[in-house]
Protein backbone atom coordinates (compact mmCIF):
# COMPACT_ATOMS: atom_id res chain seq x y z
CA UNK A 1 0.00 0.00 0.00
CA UNK A 2 1.40 3.30 -0.94
CA UNK A 3 1.08 6.67 0.59
CA UNK A 4 2.29 10.32 -0.21
CA UNK A 5 5.97 11.34 1.52
CA UNK A 6 4.49 14.44 3.06
CA UNK A 7 1.29 16.15 4.60
CA UNK A 8 1.76 18.85 2.54
CA UNK A 9 2.04 19.65 -1.08
CA UNK A 10 3.91 22.55 -0.93
CA UNK A 11 6.43 22.47 -3.91
CA UNK A 12 7.59 20.02 -6.07
CA UNK A 13 10.87 20.19 -4.63
CA UNK A 14 9.42 19.04 -1.26
CA UNK A 15 8.24 15.70 -2.89
CA UNK A 16 10.03 12.60 -5.28
CA UNK A 17 9.06 10.68 -7.84
CA UNK A 18 7.16 7.94 -6.32
CA UNK A 19 5.17 10.56 -5.03
CA UNK A 20 4.59 11.72 -8.57
CA UNK A 21 3.81 8.70 -10.29
CA UNK A 22 1.67 7.75 -7.27
CA UNK A 23 -0.28 11.34 -7.81
CA UNK A 24 -0.66 10.04 -11.37
CA UNK A 25 -1.83 6.46 -10.74
CA UNK A 26 -4.86 8.01 -8.44
CA UNK A 27 -5.37 11.04 -11.47
CA UNK A 28 -5.84 8.06 -13.74
CA UNK A 29 -8.42 6.61 -11.40
CA UNK A 30 -10.28 10.24 -10.98
CA UNK A 31 -10.25 10.98 -15.02
CA UNK A 32 -12.36 7.57 -15.26
CA UNK A 33 -14.72 8.92 -12.31
CA UNK A 34 -15.12 12.66 -13.85
CA UNK A 35 -16.06 11.04 -17.10
CA UNK A 36 -18.99 8.78 -15.47
CA UNK A 37 -22.80 10.02 -15.98
CA UNK A 38 -22.65 11.11 -11.89
CA UNK A 39 -18.99 12.73 -11.58
CA UNK A 40 -18.73 12.06 -8.16
CA UNK A 41 -17.31 10.03 -4.85
CA UNK A 42 -18.70 9.91 -1.36
CA UNK A 43 -14.67 9.89 -0.11
CA UNK A 44 -13.88 13.43 1.46
CA UNK A 45 -17.52 13.95 3.24
CA UNK A 46 -15.77 14.14 6.51
CA UNK A 47 -13.22 16.44 5.28
CA UNK A 48 -13.99 20.38 4.79
CA UNK A 49 -11.72 22.37 2.79
CA UNK A 50 -10.62 26.16 2.19
CA UNK A 51 -9.71 27.92 -0.65
CA UNK A 52 -7.86 31.04 0.72
CA UNK A 53 -6.84 33.10 -2.69
CA UNK A 54 -4.95 36.11 -1.63
CA UNK A 55 -4.03 36.63 -5.39
CA UNK A 56 -6.68 36.40 -8.44
CA UNK A 57 -7.72 33.13 -10.22
CA UNK A 58 -10.31 32.01 -11.96
CA UNK A 59 -8.78 28.40 -13.38
CA UNK A 60 -7.11 27.66 -10.06
CA UNK A 61 -9.85 28.13 -8.47
CA UNK A 62 -12.66 27.17 -9.80
CA UNK A 63 -10.50 23.62 -10.66
CA UNK A 64 -9.50 22.87 -6.46
CA UNK A 65 -13.24 23.62 -5.93
CA UNK A 66 -14.80 21.09 -8.57
CA UNK A 67 -11.70 18.83 -8.07
CA UNK A 68 -12.92 18.88 -3.89
CA UNK A 69 -16.83 18.95 -4.85
CA UNK A 70 -16.17 15.92 -7.23
CA UNK A 71 -14.85 14.38 -4.18
CA UNK A 72 -17.91 15.59 -1.82
CA UNK A 73 -15.65 17.59 0.53
CA UNK A 74 -17.36 20.68 2.02
CA UNK A 75 -15.31 23.95 0.87
CA UNK A 76 -15.56 27.39 1.82
CA UNK A 77 -13.98 30.14 -0.53
CA UNK A 78 -12.56 33.04 0.18
CA UNK A 79 -10.87 35.98 -1.74
CA UNK A 80 -8.82 38.75 0.00
CA UNK A 81 -9.85 41.75 -1.69
CA UNK A 82 -13.68 41.05 0.26
CA UNK A 83 -12.09 39.82 3.73
CA UNK A 84 -10.58 40.89 6.81
CA UNK A 85 -6.70 41.03 5.49
CA UNK A 86 -7.74 44.43 4.07
CA UNK A 87 -8.70 45.52 7.51
CA UNK A 88 -4.88 44.76 8.60
CA UNK A 89 -5.21 40.75 10.26
CA UNK A 90 -2.04 38.60 9.75
CA UNK A 91 -1.96 35.77 7.71
CA UNK A 92 -1.66 32.96 10.95
CA UNK A 93 -4.95 35.10 11.92
CA UNK A 94 -6.85 34.75 9.69
CA UNK A 95 -5.86 31.13 9.15
CA UNK A 96 -6.15 30.37 12.66
CA UNK A 97 -9.91 31.82 12.88
CA UNK A 98 -10.99 29.79 9.71
CA UNK A 99 -9.18 26.64 11.16
CA UNK A 100 -11.17 27.16 14.52
CA UNK A 101 -14.25 26.48 12.26
CA UNK A 102 -13.12 22.67 12.22
CA UNK A 103 -11.24 22.65 8.68
CA UNK A 104 -8.78 19.90 7.56
CA UNK A 105 -7.17 21.25 4.61
CA UNK A 106 -6.28 24.57 3.20
CA UNK A 107 -5.92 25.47 -0.32
CA UNK A 108 -3.70 29.11 -0.43
CA UNK A 109 -2.54 31.48 -3.22
CA UNK A 110 -0.45 34.27 -1.92
CA UNK A 111 1.69 36.59 -3.76
CA UNK A 112 4.80 36.29 -1.12
CA UNK A 113 7.10 33.25 -2.51
CA UNK A 114 7.38 31.05 0.71
CA UNK A 115 3.77 31.89 2.10
CA UNK A 116 2.63 28.32 1.88
CA UNK A 117 5.68 26.77 3.77
CA UNK A 118 5.52 29.34 6.63
CA UNK A 119 1.78 28.22 7.04
CA UNK A 120 2.71 24.49 7.28
CA UNK A 121 4.78 24.96 9.93
CA UNK A 122 2.67 27.37 12.06
CA UNK A 123 -1.14 25.83 11.61
CA UNK A 124 -2.52 22.47 11.79
CA UNK A 125 -3.82 21.75 8.27
CA UNK A 126 -2.89 20.12 5.60
CA UNK A 127 -1.79 23.02 2.88
CA UNK A 128 -1.61 22.70 -0.56
CA UNK A 129 -0.08 25.44 -2.35
CA UNK A 130 -1.86 26.86 -5.48
CA UNK A 131 1.07 29.18 -5.88
CA UNK A 132 3.03 31.42 -4.01
CA UNK A 133 4.49 34.28 -5.64
CA UNK A 134 7.52 33.23 -8.23
CA UNK A 135 8.19 30.43 -6.30
CA UNK A 136 6.69 27.22 -7.19
CA UNK A 137 2.44 25.79 -8.18
CA UNK A 138 3.05 22.45 -7.95
CA UNK A 139 -0.41 21.49 -9.40
CA UNK A 140 -0.18 22.71 -12.43
CA UNK A 141 3.34 21.43 -12.87
CA UNK A 142 1.72 18.23 -12.66
CA UNK A 143 -1.16 18.78 -14.55
CA UNK A 144 1.20 19.61 -17.34
CA UNK A 145 3.32 16.21 -16.95
CA UNK A 146 0.19 13.97 -16.68
CA UNK A 147 -0.38 15.61 -19.83
CA UNK A 148 2.51 15.15 -21.81
CA UNK A 149 2.13 11.24 -20.07
CA UNK A 150 -0.96 11.43 -21.49
CA UNK A 151 -0.09 12.83 -24.99
CA UNK A 152 3.60 11.31 -25.47
CA UNK A 153 3.13 7.51 -23.42
CA UNK A 154 6.17 8.74 -21.21
CA UNK A 155 7.71 11.94 -19.55
CA UNK A 156 11.08 10.66 -19.78
CA UNK A 157 13.69 11.00 -21.80
CA UNK A 158 11.28 13.85 -23.36
CA UNK A 159 12.69 17.41 -24.61
CA UNK A 160 10.78 20.20 -23.44
CA UNK A 161 11.18 23.71 -23.36
CA UNK A 162 9.40 26.26 -21.51
CA UNK A 163 9.26 29.52 -23.64
CA UNK A 164 8.38 33.20 -22.21
CA UNK A 165 8.59 34.94 -18.62
CA UNK A 166 11.03 32.44 -16.90
CA UNK A 167 11.24 35.14 -13.97
CA UNK A 168 8.25 35.88 -12.54
CA UNK A 169 6.77 32.44 -13.71
CA UNK A 170 6.07 29.94 -10.89
CA UNK A 171 4.82 27.67 -12.98
CA UNK A 172 7.97 27.18 -15.08
CA UNK A 173 10.36 26.63 -11.74
CA UNK A 174 7.79 23.60 -10.61
CA UNK A 175 7.95 22.75 -13.77
CA UNK A 176 11.35 22.43 -14.32
CA UNK A 177 11.33 20.68 -11.02
CA UNK A 178 9.24 17.99 -11.88
CA UNK A 179 9.99 17.31 -15.27
CA UNK A 180 13.77 17.18 -14.41
CA UNK A 181 12.33 14.63 -11.91
CA UNK A 182 10.74 12.17 -14.14
CA UNK A 183 14.05 12.09 -16.37
CA UNK A 184 12.57 14.77 -19.07
CA UNK A 185 15.39 17.25 -20.30
CA UNK A 186 13.99 21.25 -20.21
CA UNK A 187 15.73 23.83 -21.76
CA UNK A 188 14.00 27.85 -21.30
CA UNK A 189 13.47 30.04 -24.07
CA UNK A 190 13.11 33.80 -23.80
CA UNK A 191 13.79 37.60 -23.97
CA UNK A 192 16.75 37.37 -21.77
CA UNK A 193 15.45 40.27 -19.51
CA UNK A 194 13.35 37.46 -18.26
CA UNK A 195 15.20 34.76 -18.35
CA UNK A 196 16.57 34.17 -14.28
CA UNK A 197 20.77 34.97 -14.32
CA UNK A 198 21.17 31.58 -12.49
CA UNK A 199 18.84 29.25 -13.87
CA UNK A 200 21.72 26.95 -15.54
CA UNK A 201 22.17 26.13 -12.19
CA UNK A 202 18.78 24.15 -11.99
CA UNK A 203 20.46 22.42 -15.17
CA UNK A 204 18.62 24.06 -17.59
CA UNK A 205 20.19 25.12 -20.96
CA UNK A 206 18.77 28.56 -22.40
CA UNK A 207 18.24 28.62 -26.04
CA UNK A 208 17.11 32.45 -27.09
CA UNK A 209 16.26 31.50 -30.69
CA UNK A 210 12.49 30.19 -30.46
CA UNK A 211 13.10 28.64 -33.99
CA UNK A 212 16.29 26.30 -32.75
CA UNK A 213 14.29 25.32 -29.70
CA UNK A 214 11.50 24.23 -31.05
CA UNK A 215 13.15 22.40 -33.62
CA UNK A 216 14.73 20.60 -30.63
CA UNK A 217 11.44 20.24 -28.49
CA UNK A 218 8.80 17.52 -28.24
CA UNK A 219 7.04 19.82 -26.27
CA UNK A 220 6.49 23.51 -25.80
CA UNK A 221 5.19 24.88 -22.90
CA UNK A 222 4.32 28.63 -23.66
CA UNK A 223 3.87 30.96 -20.36
CA UNK A 224 1.57 33.98 -20.28
CA UNK A 225 3.83 37.43 -20.88
CA UNK A 226 2.19 38.38 -17.22
CA UNK A 227 1.82 42.14 -17.88
CA UNK A 228 0.72 43.11 -14.17
CA UNK A 229 4.46 41.29 -13.09
CA UNK A 230 6.54 43.64 -15.71
CA UNK A 231 7.31 46.45 -13.10
CA UNK A 232 9.75 48.06 -15.64
CA UNK A 233 10.19 47.38 -19.31
CA UNK A 234 12.03 44.22 -19.90
CA UNK A 235 11.27 44.09 -24.22
CA UNK A 236 10.77 47.06 -26.43
CA UNK A 237 6.75 45.96 -27.16
CA UNK A 238 4.46 43.71 -27.25
CA UNK A 239 4.17 43.68 -30.86
CA UNK A 240 7.95 42.73 -30.68
CA UNK A 241 7.68 40.35 -28.30
CA UNK A 242 5.34 38.29 -30.50
CA UNK A 243 7.79 38.57 -33.57
CA UNK A 244 10.54 36.88 -31.76
CA UNK A 245 8.52 34.56 -29.12
CA UNK A 246 5.25 33.80 -30.17
CA UNK A 247 4.65 30.55 -31.56
CA UNK A 248 2.58 31.31 -35.18
CA UNK A 249 1.10 28.60 -37.72
CA UNK A 250 3.70 29.50 -40.15
CA UNK A 251 6.79 28.53 -37.83
CA UNK A 252 4.86 25.57 -36.42
CA UNK A 253 4.11 24.19 -40.52
CA UNK A 254 8.11 24.69 -41.27
CA UNK A 255 9.25 22.68 -38.48
CA UNK A 256 9.79 18.74 -40.07
CA UNK A 257 7.85 17.51 -36.86
CA UNK A 258 5.00 18.15 -34.99
CA UNK A 259 5.41 19.36 -31.23
CA UNK A 260 2.78 19.50 -28.84
CA UNK A 261 2.00 22.88 -27.37
CA UNK A 262 0.91 23.27 -23.80
CA UNK A 263 -0.05 26.27 -22.27
CA UNK A 264 -1.03 26.87 -18.47
CA UNK A 265 -3.66 30.23 -19.49
CA UNK A 266 -5.12 32.37 -19.47
CA UNK A 267 -3.85 32.86 -23.10
CA UNK A 268 -3.11 36.21 -25.03
CA UNK A 269 -4.09 35.82 -28.07
CA UNK A 270 -1.70 37.06 -30.54
CA UNK A 271 1.26 37.25 -28.33
CA UNK A 272 2.95 33.93 -27.21
CA UNK A 273 0.70 31.89 -29.60
CA UNK A 274 -1.75 32.75 -32.22
CA UNK A 275 -5.37 31.89 -32.41
CA UNK A 276 -5.13 29.33 -34.95
CA UNK A 277 -2.59 27.58 -33.19
CA UNK A 278 -4.15 27.41 -29.48
CA UNK A 279 -7.32 26.20 -31.40
CA UNK A 280 -5.45 23.28 -33.29
CA UNK A 281 -4.68 19.82 -33.12
CA UNK A 282 -1.49 20.45 -31.34
CA UNK A 283 -2.55 22.15 -28.84
CA UNK A 284 -3.36 20.12 -25.44
CA UNK A 285 -4.60 23.21 -23.55
CA UNK A 286 -8.10 22.35 -22.99
CA UNK A 287 -6.62 18.47 -22.17
CA UNK A 288 -4.35 20.37 -19.15
CA UNK A 289 -7.03 21.85 -17.81
CA UNK A 290 -9.55 18.93 -18.05
CA UNK A 291 -6.65 16.98 -16.36
CA UNK A 292 -6.06 19.96 -13.88
CA UNK A 293 -9.48 18.61 -11.94
CA UNK A 294 -8.17 14.40 -11.91
CA UNK A 295 -4.68 15.77 -10.64
CA UNK A 296 -6.14 18.25 -7.96
CA UNK A 297 -8.70 15.23 -7.29
CA UNK A 298 -5.30 12.78 -6.74
CA UNK A 299 -3.46 15.40 -4.26
CA UNK A 300 -5.98 16.33 -2.35
CA UNK A 301 -7.24 12.72 -1.86
CA UNK A 302 -4.21 11.32 -0.98
CA UNK A 303 -3.57 14.27 1.14
CA UNK A 304 -6.82 13.38 2.95
CA UNK A 305 -6.00 10.11 3.57
CA UNK A 306 -3.37 11.02 5.59
CA UNK A 307 -5.19 13.17 8.14
CA UNK A 308 -5.79 11.12 10.92
CA UNK A 309 -9.06 10.81 12.52
CA UNK B 1 -0.48 -20.93 10.32
CA UNK B 2 -2.38 -23.39 9.88
CA UNK B 3 -4.69 -24.28 6.28
CA UNK B 4 -7.35 -26.37 5.52
CA UNK B 5 -8.33 -26.59 1.82
CA UNK B 6 -12.11 -26.15 1.03
CA UNK B 7 -12.45 -26.19 -2.08
CA UNK B 8 -10.01 -27.76 -4.96
CA UNK B 9 -9.43 -26.79 -8.70
CA UNK B 10 -12.34 -29.64 -9.66
CA UNK B 11 -14.38 -28.55 -7.16
CA UNK B 12 -14.27 -24.76 -7.94
CA UNK B 13 -15.35 -25.96 -11.60
CA UNK B 14 -17.93 -27.97 -10.57
CA UNK B 15 -19.37 -25.03 -8.31
CA UNK B 16 -19.03 -22.45 -11.51
CA UNK B 17 -21.14 -24.34 -14.04
CA UNK B 18 -23.69 -24.90 -11.15
CA UNK B 19 -23.76 -21.00 -10.42
CA UNK B 20 -23.43 -20.24 -14.60
CA UNK B 21 -26.47 -22.85 -15.09
CA UNK B 22 -28.37 -21.17 -11.92
CA UNK B 23 -27.95 -17.20 -13.51
CA UNK B 24 -29.09 -18.84 -16.94
CA UNK B 25 -31.95 -19.75 -14.99
CA UNK B 26 -32.83 -16.84 -14.32
CA UNK B 27 -31.48 -14.24 -16.62
CA UNK B 28 -32.01 -16.69 -20.16
CA UNK B 29 -30.37 -15.13 -22.99
CA UNK B 30 -29.06 -12.20 -20.77
CA UNK B 31 -30.18 -9.53 -23.64
CA UNK B 32 -31.39 -7.11 -19.89
CA UNK B 33 -28.54 -8.60 -18.12
CA UNK B 34 -25.03 -7.06 -16.74
CA UNK B 35 -22.36 -9.16 -14.82
CA UNK B 36 -20.27 -6.79 -12.67
CA UNK B 37 -17.20 -8.09 -11.03
CA UNK B 38 -16.57 -6.22 -8.01
CA UNK B 39 -12.70 -5.40 -8.02
CA UNK B 40 -10.29 -6.72 -7.22
CA UNK B 41 -10.93 -10.29 -6.42
CA UNK B 42 -14.46 -10.47 -8.12
CA UNK B 43 -12.62 -9.69 -11.77
CA UNK B 44 -11.45 -12.97 -12.07
CA UNK B 45 -14.69 -15.10 -11.22
CA UNK B 46 -16.44 -12.56 -12.94
CA UNK B 47 -14.53 -13.37 -16.12
CA UNK B 48 -14.73 -17.22 -15.55
CA UNK B 49 -18.65 -17.23 -15.55
CA UNK B 50 -18.81 -14.89 -18.49
CA UNK B 51 -16.76 -17.52 -20.12
CA UNK B 52 -18.75 -20.46 -19.25
CA UNK B 53 -21.70 -18.73 -20.45
CA UNK B 54 -20.51 -18.12 -23.40
CA UNK B 55 -18.52 -21.21 -24.51
CA UNK B 56 -20.24 -23.79 -22.63
CA UNK B 57 -24.02 -22.71 -22.77
CA UNK B 58 -23.50 -20.42 -26.04
CA UNK B 59 -24.62 -17.01 -24.83
CA UNK B 60 -24.06 -14.63 -26.96
CA UNK B 61 -23.94 -11.75 -25.36
CA UNK B 62 -22.33 -11.61 -22.33
CA UNK B 63 -21.85 -8.02 -20.72
CA UNK B 64 -19.50 -7.83 -18.64
CA UNK B 65 -17.79 -5.44 -16.32
CA UNK B 66 -15.62 -4.45 -13.34
CA UNK B 67 -16.65 -2.23 -10.36
CA UNK B 68 -14.11 -0.35 -7.89
CA UNK B 69 -15.39 0.22 -4.92
CA UNK B 70 -12.33 2.08 -3.60
CA UNK B 71 -13.42 5.69 -3.52
CA UNK B 72 -17.06 4.66 -2.26
CA UNK B 73 -15.70 2.26 1.23
CA UNK B 74 -16.90 3.74 4.57
CA UNK B 75 -13.40 3.21 6.18
CA UNK B 76 -11.52 5.86 4.29
CA UNK B 77 -8.70 7.08 6.99
CA UNK B 78 -9.86 5.05 9.44
CA UNK B 79 -7.27 2.04 8.81
CA UNK B 80 -3.81 1.94 9.21
CA UNK B 81 -2.85 1.58 5.42
CA UNK B 82 -4.07 4.01 2.63
CA UNK B 83 -6.21 2.62 0.45
CA UNK B 84 -5.25 1.92 -2.78
CA UNK B 85 -7.73 1.99 -5.89
CA UNK B 86 -8.39 -0.25 -8.94
CA UNK B 87 -9.63 0.24 -12.75
CA UNK B 88 -13.43 0.68 -13.24
CA UNK B 89 -14.31 -0.69 -16.43
CA UNK B 90 -18.03 -0.16 -17.12
CA UNK B 91 -18.37 1.08 -20.88
CA UNK B 92 -22.64 1.06 -20.81
CA UNK B 93 -25.35 2.43 -18.87
CA UNK B 94 -26.82 0.23 -16.35
CA UNK B 95 -30.31 2.51 -16.51
CA UNK B 96 -33.02 -0.03 -16.42
CA UNK B 97 -30.49 -3.37 -16.99
CA UNK B 98 -30.67 -6.26 -14.54
CA UNK B 99 -27.28 -6.45 -12.48
CA UNK B 100 -25.27 -9.45 -10.81
CA UNK B 101 -22.36 -8.21 -8.70
CA UNK B 102 -19.84 -10.95 -8.37
CA UNK B 103 -17.44 -10.80 -5.41
CA UNK B 104 -15.43 -14.07 -4.29
CA UNK B 105 -15.66 -13.46 -0.66
CA UNK B 106 -19.19 -12.26 0.93
CA UNK B 107 -17.73 -11.27 4.45
CA UNK B 108 -18.61 -7.99 6.28
CA UNK B 109 -20.99 -7.23 3.47
CA UNK B 110 -19.26 -3.46 3.71
CA UNK B 111 -17.68 -4.35 -0.18
CA UNK B 112 -21.23 -4.47 -1.50
CA UNK B 113 -22.73 -2.05 0.61
CA UNK B 114 -19.82 0.37 -1.18
CA UNK B 115 -20.76 -1.52 -4.88
CA UNK B 116 -24.46 -0.46 -4.21
CA UNK B 117 -23.75 3.38 -4.24
CA UNK B 118 -21.09 3.03 -6.57
CA UNK B 119 -23.34 1.68 -9.41
CA UNK B 120 -25.56 4.28 -9.23
CA UNK B 121 -22.87 6.31 -10.77
CA UNK B 122 -23.88 4.80 -14.21
CA UNK B 123 -27.29 4.81 -14.25
CA UNK B 124 -30.55 3.54 -11.86
CA UNK B 125 -30.52 -0.71 -12.49
CA UNK B 126 -34.08 -2.28 -12.31
CA UNK B 127 -32.72 -4.97 -9.81
CA UNK B 128 -29.65 -5.84 -8.82
CA UNK B 129 -28.52 -9.33 -7.49
CA UNK B 130 -25.29 -10.71 -5.90
CA UNK B 131 -23.36 -13.95 -6.21
CA UNK B 132 -20.43 -15.32 -4.27
CA UNK B 133 -17.70 -18.22 -4.59
CA UNK B 134 -17.75 -18.02 -0.99
CA UNK B 135 -20.61 -16.63 1.28
CA UNK B 136 -19.20 -16.78 5.18
CA UNK B 137 -21.94 -17.25 7.47
CA UNK B 138 -22.25 -15.06 11.05
CA UNK B 139 -19.93 -12.56 9.93
CA UNK B 140 -22.43 -10.17 8.54
CA UNK B 141 -22.44 -5.97 9.82
CA UNK B 142 -25.29 -5.39 7.56
CA UNK B 143 -28.48 -6.91 6.30
CA UNK B 144 -27.18 -8.27 2.59
CA UNK B 145 -27.08 -11.70 1.27
CA UNK B 146 -25.94 -13.66 -1.43
CA UNK B 147 -29.04 -14.82 -4.63
CA UNK B 148 -26.31 -17.48 -5.55
CA UNK B 149 -23.62 -18.61 -3.60
CA UNK B 150 -20.81 -21.67 -4.62
CA UNK B 151 -20.29 -22.32 -0.80
CA UNK B 152 -21.07 -21.72 2.51
CA UNK B 153 -18.54 -21.33 5.35
CA UNK B 154 -18.39 -21.17 9.02
CA UNK B 155 -15.63 -19.25 10.06
CA UNK B 156 -14.44 -17.27 12.94
CA UNK B 157 -12.84 -13.99 12.68
CA UNK B 158 -9.37 -15.51 13.61
CA UNK B 159 -9.78 -17.14 10.33
CA UNK B 160 -9.54 -15.99 6.51
CA UNK B 161 -10.87 -17.82 3.34
CA UNK B 162 -8.25 -17.53 0.42
CA UNK B 163 -9.57 -17.76 -3.06
CA UNK B 164 -6.54 -18.32 -5.81
CA UNK B 165 -7.44 -18.27 -9.43
CA UNK B 166 -4.93 -19.69 -11.91
CA UNK B 167 -4.74 -16.25 -13.55
CA UNK B 168 -3.37 -14.71 -10.20
CA UNK B 169 -1.81 -17.48 -8.12
CA UNK B 170 -1.21 -20.44 -10.94
CA UNK B 171 -4.02 -22.62 -9.46
CA UNK B 172 -8.00 -22.39 -8.56
CA UNK B 173 -7.79 -23.22 -5.07
CA UNK B 174 -9.81 -22.22 -1.85
CA UNK B 175 -8.33 -22.24 1.44
CA UNK B 176 -9.50 -21.44 5.24
CA UNK B 177 -6.04 -19.96 6.79
CA UNK B 178 -6.15 -19.53 10.57
CA UNK B 179 -4.27 -16.84 11.90
CA UNK B 180 -2.02 -16.97 14.62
Amino acid sequence: MKELSVNHLIGIKHINKNDIDLIFETADHFKEVINRPIKKVPSLRDITIANIFFENSTRTKLSFELAQKRLSADVISFSAAQSSVKKGETLIDTVNNILSMKVDMVVMRHSSPGAAHFLSQNVKASIVNAGDGAHEHPTQALLDSYTIREKLGDVSGKKIVIVGDILHSRVALSNIFALQMQGAEVKVCGPKTLIPKYIESLGVKVEPNLRTALEWADVANMLRVQNERLDVNYFPSTREYAQQYGVTKELLNSLDKEVVIMHPGPINRGVEITSDVADSQQSVILNQVENGVAVRMAVIYLLASKIKQ
Amino acid sequence: MSQKILLTAKEVNIILHRLACQLIENHLDFSNTILIGIQPRGKHLAERLAAILKEDYKIKDVQLGFLDITFFRDDFRRGEKPLEANRTEINFIVEDKKVVFIDDVLYTGRSIRAALTAIQSFGRPSEIELLTLIDRRFSRHLPIQPDYRGRQVDAINNEKVVVKWIENDGEDLVLLEQKK
